[in-house]
């Protein structure tokens, strides 16, 4: 066992965590946040995308214990006051939602990349969500909802 | 205000919730006291199992069951009862599950699982469908003769790995292939592939004290599993509580019965604890179920003029170790297996074949991707055989009003039109023009067509029913049992009920939970029958909730019924829209001034049965299996490399006559993702074995399916309505057309573009590579 604390959804959190826990098992079990996905554990598909410190990991790659003193955001935090960022609104607007299971981890890919380059091309898009399986939509919608998004965010739009 | 409703692009209901993670999937749960389930693995496609150890994995602290196959003398099974929950005297393929375990934490149960000592004697395994027909061919089932099935449907041959044989027999082929003027022969083939829906199976059942069950469950059709766990267990459906909440993407892989007796029995053997299994990616692989292989032989004999005279078709049907829905698949590729075409002969064998290995399953197109990777691609090498175009070929021999299908169904000018779907398609794609630039280095261009039809695959009597009930402020709740796994059905669904109910699309609240209890019965939410069987259920019990709506509002304005309409949540004298009264005033019932008040809640009721009809003739394969047509084609343009055999999709233009479209944004969803979905069995999907047996590409490292990488640069989707005279509005399924016929499709523009022309999946750029070196040799 060890004793973590780190900043989650912009809120301090302090708790023990098993030694070989993942990062994810700690969010879906310890913390009940089940939004983030769980789609093969390994690494392989995405689903458990969450952002430490900026940057979209697979939270089913890193141990709960390394996240000890980091800033860590998952879709749970994706709202602000309440409402849906432009990067959910346009989500939903451009189609980019079938079964919903890709959604919060490709939400999260999409939303690192916002942070660290608010204004994407098109090729960035595809190369930050190609970690992100989606059996569903085939992609298209999704890249536009990103481009979409961009686009209303930095217009302030909702 | 409702009249434009239908074909309306309103978002997806469910959006919000799946965009913020509220969205609760079944491996999302926890209940009180639950336990974690594992399971152990066969390591063999094809033993006996001489002997179970499980007195350790009994002594792990915090195990509470510990179930082998031999304490569990079930047997499941869709139309042939062939399954043991847990593999009992023998395993039959590699990943079957041979014991399981519930535990209080996933580490103790998975420490269970490793000290379970298993003694096999290891079997002659038959991994390929066309060995397993041999006389001397291993069994995968010796009992095959004593199981139950559904008699008079499925033709199973004891003492052979033929689970079903499907016969059709239309004209006589052999008098059609002396009249014709070339005849041509092939053989395809399309490996096993997976589902990969994102969200692996979960189940989460409830077996209680008092010998109910609940269960929670990752399922397509809550009404089969309940149904199938029924029969199985022995258990009256009444006390069997089935509940599904969201799931994430089934494809067919989440239609039948899974997780779920397993899982209840290990809940009963643990002392009635609640139990979760959830799969893991590589027990998605290995254990539950995949798409069939199939070895397809297609013998087509053509006039001098382009007509097809007669086609002689054998599939066989890769089934893996259990059949499953393979059997249906097996028939249903029969009595549509010569694609949508006028042909006066045919004779078509299907057999569905065990072998050691995963078995198959219902996967988005039922059968008919593989098929028609066959058929789609036989066409064009027939028409180059005559040196005709192939647009021109099909144009010639493709069902149209008056023709007559190969079980004897009349085309009527309902049925749809794969004509208009093929025009259109070869119009976008610039048909007939070259592509430019036809070449450049090392890549060149070429275009190919392929043309589809499936029907729903489902029994004579399949039904559906829907209820619609008021509440006070006069909104509605609309509950049907069918599942929304992301194709967008709940939405439409609602739409199709505020039009009927003359309501504003937000006051119908879909019931999004789907639970036996509460929900009234749907037979399954496959084949692509959903938005038209319980579309027409919502419409009856719409009419019914409005005629009650109208009685009492006919007492409480003094006037007949008949007098009356309604619109826009309200019910009116049609003379005089003046004197009207809310729903709102009515839906609970009317009170008079007095007090006294008549009616009381409004509660719709509507019911349908697919009507008309009929089982197939045993020999002949002839009679009405079909609900309706949906027709389509796709068109692809496509750039190979030359030096690596790497196929790119520039562009794929695909039609389908959907008779009316409910939802425009969701029914492009639909196709876009379906087509993407197609292009990985086209391209890269395929389970790959070592010479015993063993699946190899068990995890989606090894297993890939497209990526955002991996997309056509141009999609576009025709959406054609020609209306049926069933479907709600004219509508027709399309959930799983788009992915028929996109490998056929490619192959002809692989085919266009190098002169290669492949028959076996997946176009992989090794074998393409091959392909090419061989052609300039
Ligand atoms: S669950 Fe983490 S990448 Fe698949
Ligand atoms: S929406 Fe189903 S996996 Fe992406």
């Amino acid at each position: 066992m060890q004793h973590i604390t780190f900043t989650l959804n912009r809120e301090p959190v302090s708790l023990e965590v098993e030694d070989h826990w993942t990062l994810l098992r700690v969010l879906r079990e310890s913390l009940s946040l089940t939004g983030t996905k769980e789609g093969c554990g390994r690494g392989e598909c995405g689903a458990c995308t969450v952002i430490v410190d900026g940057k979209p990991v697979n939270s089913c790659l890193v141990l709960a214990a390394e996240v000890d003193g980091c800033e860590v955001l998952t879709i749970e935090g994706e709202m602000r006051d309440g409402k849906l960022s432009p990067l959910q609104q346009a989500f939903i607007d451009t189609g980019a939602i079938q079964c919903g299971f890709c959604t919060p981890g490709m939400v999260m890919s999409a939303r690192a990349l916002l942070m660290r380059n608010p204004d994407p091309s098109e090729p960035e898009i595809v190369e930050a969500i190609c970690g992100n399986l989606c059996r569903c939509t085939g992609y298209e919608p999704i890249i536009r909802a990103i481009k979409e998004a961009a686009r209303r965010e930095m217009s302030h739009e909702r | 205000m409702n009249d434009d409703l239908i074909g309306a692009s309103i978002p997806r209901i469910d959006g919000i919730e799946k965009v913020t993670g509220s969205a609760v999937y079944a491996a999302d749960m926890k209940m009180p006291g639950m336990l974690y389930a594992k399971m152990l693995l066969s390591p063999h496609a094809h033993a006996t199992i001489v002997g179970v150890n499980v007195e350790r994995a009994r002594k792990v602290p915090g195990v509470r069951a510990v179930l082998v196959g031999k304490d569990l003398p079930y047997r499941i099974g869709l139309y042939m009862v062939d399954k043991p929950v847990l593999a009992d005297r023998k395993v039959r393929y590699h990943g079957e599950p041979v014991a399981a375990v519930a535990a209080t934490s996933e580490e103790a149960a998975t420490e269970a699982i490793d000290l379970i000592e298993v003694e096999y004697e290891p079997l002659e395994a038959v991994t390929d469908a066309r060995e397993a027909l041999k006389p001397d061919a291993p069994l995968v089932h010796e009992d095959l003769h004593e199981y139950k099935y559904v008699k008079g449907v499925f033709f199973p041959v004891p003492h052979t790995n033929i689970a079903n044989h499907f016969k059709l027999r239309k004209g006589d082929v052999e008098e059609g292939f002396r009249r014709s003027y070339r005849i041509i022969e092939n053989q395809f083939y399309a490996p096993q592939v997976q589902h990969v829906p994102l969200e692996t199976h979960a189940t989460i059942a409830h077996w209680k004290p008092s010998g109910s069950i609940e269960i929670w469950t990752s399922a397509q059709s809550p009404f089969a599993v309940r149904n199938l766990l029924s029969v199985a267990l022995g258990i009256s459906h009444s006390r069997i509580r089935v509940v599904v909440l969201y799931v994430g993407g089934a494809f067919g892989g989440k239609a039948g019965i899974h997780l779920e007796p397993l899982v209840a029995l290990l809940s009963k053997s643990s002392g009635f604890k609640p139990v979760k299994l959830v799969a893991t990616r590589h027990e998605e692989f290995k254990t539950l179920p995949c798409r069939q292989g199939l070895h397809a032989r297609i013998k087509t004999g053509v006039s001098k003029s382009g007509r097809i005279i007669a086609e002689e078709i054998e599939y066989v049907w890769d089934a893996g170790a259990y059949a499953d829905y393979g059997v249906n698949i097996g028939r249903a590729s029969g009595y549509s297996g010569a694609g949508p075409y006028d042909i006066e002969n045919v004779k078509i064998d299907s057999l569905t074949v065990y072998t050691n290995k995963p078995f198959g399953t219902a996967y988005r197109g039922f059968g008919h991707v593989e098929l028609f990777w066959a058929v789609e691609s036989q066409m064009d090498i027939a028409a180059a055989s005559i040196d005709m175009d192939p647009v021109e070929f099909r144009m010639k021999n493709l069902l149209a009003p008056g023709s007559m299908t190969i079980t004897g169904e009349k085309v009527t000018s309902h049925t749809g039109s794969v004509k208009k779907c093929l025009k259109q398609v070869a119009n976008e794609i610039g048909w007939g023009k070259q592509s430019s630039p036809k070449s450049a280095g090392r890549r060149v261009r070429g275009k190919g067509i392929a043309v589809l039809h499936k029907a729903p695959a489902m029994p004579p009597n399949t039904a559906s029913s829907a209820i619609i009930k008021f509440n006070e402020d006069a909104t509605a709740d609309v509950i049907v049992s069918g599942v929304d796994y992301g194709q967008g059905t709940a939405t439409s669904l609602s739409q199709i009920a505020a039009y009927a109910l003359r309501l504003p699309f937000d006051r119908i609240h879909f019931v999004w939970a789907k639970d036996t209890d509460r929900c009234p019965y749907d037979w399954q939410t496959v084949a692509s029958r959903l938005t038209v069987m319980a579309g027409i259920c919502i419409m009856r019990a719409a009419e019914d909730a409005i005629d009650q709506i109208k009685s009492t509002a006919a007492r409480a304005l003094g006037v007949e019924k008949h007098q009356l309409e309604v619109e826009n949540g309200k019910v009116f004298v049609a003379s005089d829209p003046s004197r009207m009264l809310d729903y709102k005033d009515v839906v609970m019932g009317y009170m008079f001034p007095s007090g006294n008040s008549i009616g009381g809640p409004v509660i719709g009721r509507g019911s349908y049965v697919a009507e008309g009809l009929t089982n197939l003739d045993p020999e002949t394969g002839q009679g009405l299996p079909a609900l309706n047509w949906t027709y389509g084609a796709h068109g692809v343009e496509v750039e190979v490399d030359l030096e690596t055999g790497d196929i790119e999709i520039i562009k794929i233009v695909s039609a389908f006559d959907v008779g009316r479209v409910i939802n425009e944004d969701l029914c492009r969803g639909q196709v876009r993702g379906g087509v993407v979905q197609g292009l990985g069995t086209t391209l890269i999907e395929q389970y790959l074995y070592d010479g015993e047996g063993h699946l190899l590409n068990d995890s989606l490292t090894d297993y890939k399916i497209p990526t955002s990488k991996d997309i056509p640069r141009e999609m576009v989707q025709i959406l054609i309505e020609t209306p049926h005279d069933k479907g709600p509005f004219g509508a027709r399924g399309i959930a799983e057309h788009p992915m028929i016929s996109v490998p056929s499709a490619v192959a002809n523009a692989l085919f266009n573009a190098t002169g290669v022309r492949i028959r076996d999946l997946p176009l992989n750029p090794e074998r393409v590579c091959l392909a090419l070196r061989q052609r300039t040799k």
